[in-house]
């Protein structure tokens, strides 16, 4: 049989879910060496189609071909033995133990007579060594994984893929909590596992990244291929258009807020942990967005769950509306009108097995109250339908479970959450992290309407374009100091970056 | 919950049989036991299940607040025990031997009985304080109360000059209230239980109309969502325990009037009883999920096992391990519910 130009093809894949067709058709063609691109918004049936390559769903119809051959992958293990390893995009090591014992987890190294066989502890110690030498990955084998950052779990599981002899590797948002100096360090080693004929399927929302790495890109967009083109074809707005289905004149709505008058203003604070944030000060203008920039570890989310009193403060002084204010917890933040949208949404944001309208109304029970003790549950109801409604937020009755929601969809019932408490001040971290393009436009729409109504914002964004973009002003932070502060007209991506890297 | 979505035939089938998984056990396991002994359909047997399952049914919804807030209480079983014996001390006849007090006067029922529950409450608070405030694991937190109530409770029951003699003759204004109904005869209707159902009815009246309530489903879907939402969840927790325990001292009073007597070993294990009924009834042991409904149904399973399986005549061994293949199937079947969301 002659050699096949691809490493892998899936021809015809079809996946059904009640209710929903999941996967219609579609055509997945990897060429042996090459870093593939799939992408498309949330729910366009991106990951359903690897879990039925990584053989945790299997296909109503169609076929996979490995190098040709007709493969049949019933489970993760016989998808493991073909070659094909995934790198999901929340990892799960085992924390208490070792580097080692983690890659070499369900087949370590024995010694033994028999049946009677006892871990060979040296030869995992070299094997893990030889490995890293070889991806040049600068790691312990002895040190326990809980204390790593994500960057070093992550190249843990590179590690332990290759360590497989994968052919493919999936990696599912591979940089998504990554800094720019981690992803240059990932990008040299899928260049490296290219060279030694290693495919990669890439999943990521981050274009830029995508035109960086990728060779061919495969868009799908409900359920469906939308098409395969070599990476060197595409623009960031060729992508987005095909993605959305729809000509994206422009990423973010026009700037029509006006800051008015000064309505928070901090003065000197500093975290009462000692790595954390010092000596911070600003004003924020009511009807302002000001952006946050900087790079991972700037301190950024612990500067504003301070503020909404989170996390404690040594020094400094709040002031709202000219007065001075102690803020300890959030309940005291919420009584002085703020709201904070956390960086993450499934940890701190969303009660999962909660309808949606609970979810919505949660953070505002004490204006339901009546007859002391009860509430007044029609109203409750109502004006959490009403704000859901509003944000138009995608669900099929406000009744059901928020865990069943898009993450975009899920965002809107936690800015309703917020919006039905009346905030006069907005903290949002992160708020379009792992949020698909569509949706994106629709949070800042919503973002900059709030504004417009006089709201203040504050938004912490990783993403360049989406900071400048949106900000009035921008605040940059570095190693937790306050590094400058740029108008958001003015703003290049170089300035921002250079005050994010100054300390 | 019911309603959540609209889906087509098998899946709308499944999703039914799923939802109302433990009602159709229980329907089930009476229609078993009736072809066994078709005698077993009778006012009688319900009204006998009914009085074992109140006692059962107030600890049981005890244990659901903690539940629901991904908590769980070792300690209810012995503060049953603690309330039973303080309650009895109080309440016996004035002519009777062996008086727990012997120049105790004649006090109003009322009098002990609140008293009883205020120690079920100051039990359920000390649970609460060591679990908020100092941030000691639930299971932990009540595995340590459970023993000092204990020991507590028998020290008491061991003071001059009862020195650990079961407290008997009660008084029978007091023994009324667990054992008096209603109307005579066969279609007489129980006091406990109307007590039970009174209460369940307050709890569900907390758990779906207060602020507490809606509190305690989202401290138990995810406590820190709930501190960010500006919900000050150690208060909560410490409520949520203190009216726990008082559920608990509530329901030691009505077993030591029903069985008009007490001693330091009442309640020993009921916390299980209690954990098992509610994990039936569908109250999830990772927190957020759990209906009154459901624990009711949940220890109406558990006494119709006890008392069916007894009436036609099945050893109580088997009963037991009846019982506990019907737990570990009951989470087993929630899990699998649960897993094929994902």
């Amino acid at each position: 049989m002659a050699q096949s130009e691809y490493i892998l093809e899936m021809n015809g894949i079809s996946k059904e879910f009640p209710g929903v067709k999941a996967l219609d058709d579609v055509t997945l063609k990897v060429r042996p060496g090459t870093v593939h691109a799939l992408m498309g918004e949330n729910g366009a049936g991106k990951s359903t189609l690897m879990k039925c390559l990584y053989g945790i769903y299997s296909p109503d119809a169609g076929e996979i071909l490995l190098d040709g051959q007709k493969a049949q992958i019933q489970n993760s293990k016989d998808a493991l033995n073909y070659g094909i390893s995934m790198i999901h995009q929340e990892l799960h090591p085992v924390p208490f133990r070792n580097v080692m014992e983690n890659i070499w987890l369900g087949r370590f190294p024995t010694v033994g007579v028999g049946p009677i066989q006892f871990i060979d502890h040296k030869k995992m110690h070299k094997d893990t060594e030889d490995l890293f030498k070889q991806l040049d990955i600068d790691l312990e084998p002895e040190t326990i994984v809980g204390k790593l950052s994500v960057s070093k779990v992550q190249s843990i599981e590179i590690a332990k893929a290759v360590s497989f002899q994968s052919k493919i590797i999936i990696m599912d948002e591979p940089t998504s909590s990554l800094t720019s100096v981690e992803v240059e360090h990932l990008f040299r080693i899928i260049r490296d596992l290219k060279q030694r004929g290693v495919s990669i399927i890439y999943i990521s929302h981050k274009m830029e990244e995508i035109l960086q790495i990728c060779d061919e890109v495969t868009i799908m967009r409900d359920g469906q291929k939308i098409g395969s083109w070599p990476a060197s074809e595409l623009t960031t707005d060729l992508i987005i258009s095909k993605m959305v289905g729809r000509d994206l004149t422009q990423r973010f709505p026009d700037r029509e807020n006006v800051p008015g008058d000064v309505l928070l203003e901090v003065k000197g604070i500093t975290s009462l942990l000692p790595k954390s944030f010092k000596d911070i000060s600003f004003e924020l203008r009511k009807g302002e967005i000001l952006g946050v920039g900087g790079l991972v570890g700037a301190q950024r989310t612990e500067l504003i769950e301070a503020l909404f009193g989170l996390r404690g403060l040594s020094t400094g002084h709040i002031k709202i509306h000219g007065k001075e204010v102690k803020i300890k917890t959030p309940e005291d933040a919420i009584k002085h009108g703020m709201a904070l949208l956390t960086e993450e949404r499934r940890a701190t944001g969303i009660i999962p097995v909660l309808p949606v309208h609970e979810n919505a109304s949660i953070a505002n029970l004490s204006r339901y109250r009546k007859l002391l003790f009860f509430l007044d549950g029609r109203k409750k109801r109502k004006e959490a339908d009403v704000m859901i409604e509003k944000l138009r937020t995608k669900t099929p009755t406000s009744n059901t479970l928020i865990m069943n929601l898009s993450g975009g969809n899920q965002q809107k019932v936690l800015l309703a959450r917020w919006l039905l408490t009346e905030p006069e001040i907005l903290l949002l971290d992160e708020p379009t992290r792992g949020i698909d393009v569509g949706a994106k436009f629709e949070i800042y729409t919503i973002i900059k309407d709030l504004a417009k109504q006089g709201k203040s914002i504050i938004m912490i964004s990783s993403e360049m374009p989406e900071l400048i973009g949106m900000s009035d002003r921008i605040m940059v932070m570095s190693e937790g100091r306050l590094t400058g502060i740029l108008d958001g007209d003015a703003a290049s991506e170089e300035e921002i970056m250079r005050l994010a890297a100054q300390h | 919950m019911l309603n959540t979505k609209k889906l087509g035939g098998s899946k709308s089938m499944q999703s039914f049989t799923s939802q109302y998984a433990i009602y159709i056990v229980l329907v089930l396991l009476v229609i078993g036991i009736t072809i066994y002994n078709p005698s077993f359909l009778s006012i009688d047997s319900l009204r006998n299940i009914l009085i074992q399952s109140s006692t059962r049914a107030i600890i049981a919804l005890g244990v659901a607040f903690i539940l629901i807030t991904a908590g769980t209480d070792l300690s209810a079983g012995r503060i049953v025990g603690l309330t039973a014996v303080v309650s009895a001390s109080m309440l016996q006849t004035a002519t009777y031997a062996n008086r727990f007090f012997p120049d105790l006067p004649q006090l109003q029922v009322i009098v002990p009985i609140l008293l009883a529950i205020l120690v079920g409450l100051i039990c359920g608070l000390l649970n609460g304080l060591v679990v908020a405030k100092l941030n000691v694991p639930p299971f932990i937190a009540t595995l340590g109360t459970m023993v000092v109530v204990y020991g507590i409770n028998s020290m008491y029951f061991d003071m001059d000059p009862n020195n650990s003699q079961p407290i008997g003759g009660l008084r029978k204004d007091f023994t009324k209230i667990g054992s008096g109904s209603i109307g005579e005869g066969q279609y007489s209707i129980p006091y406990i239980v109307l007590i039970a159902i009174f209460v369940a009815f307050i709890v569900w009246v907390i758990f779906n109309k207060t602020k507490l309530g809606k509190n305690m489903y989202a401290i138990g879907g995810n406590v820190q969502a709930a501190k960010v939402s500006g919900i000050n969840v150690a208060k909560y927790l410490i409520y949520i325990y203190m009216i726990a325990g008082a559920l608990y001292g509530l329901a030691g009073v009505l077993e030591a009037s029903r069985t008009g007597g007490a001693t330091n070993n009442y309640g020993n294990m009921y916390e299980l009883d209690a954990i098992a009924a509610c994990v039936v009834g569908g109250v999830s042991t990772t927190g957020g999920i759990g209906t009154v409904p459901g624990v009711m149904v949940g220890v109406l399973i558990f006494t119709i096992i006890n008392y069916g399986l007894t009436f036609i005549g099945i050893s109580p061994y088997w009963q037991l391990i009846v019982k506990g293949l019907i737990i570990v199937a009951a989470v087993a079947f929630d899990m699998r519910k649960y897993a094929a969301k994902k």
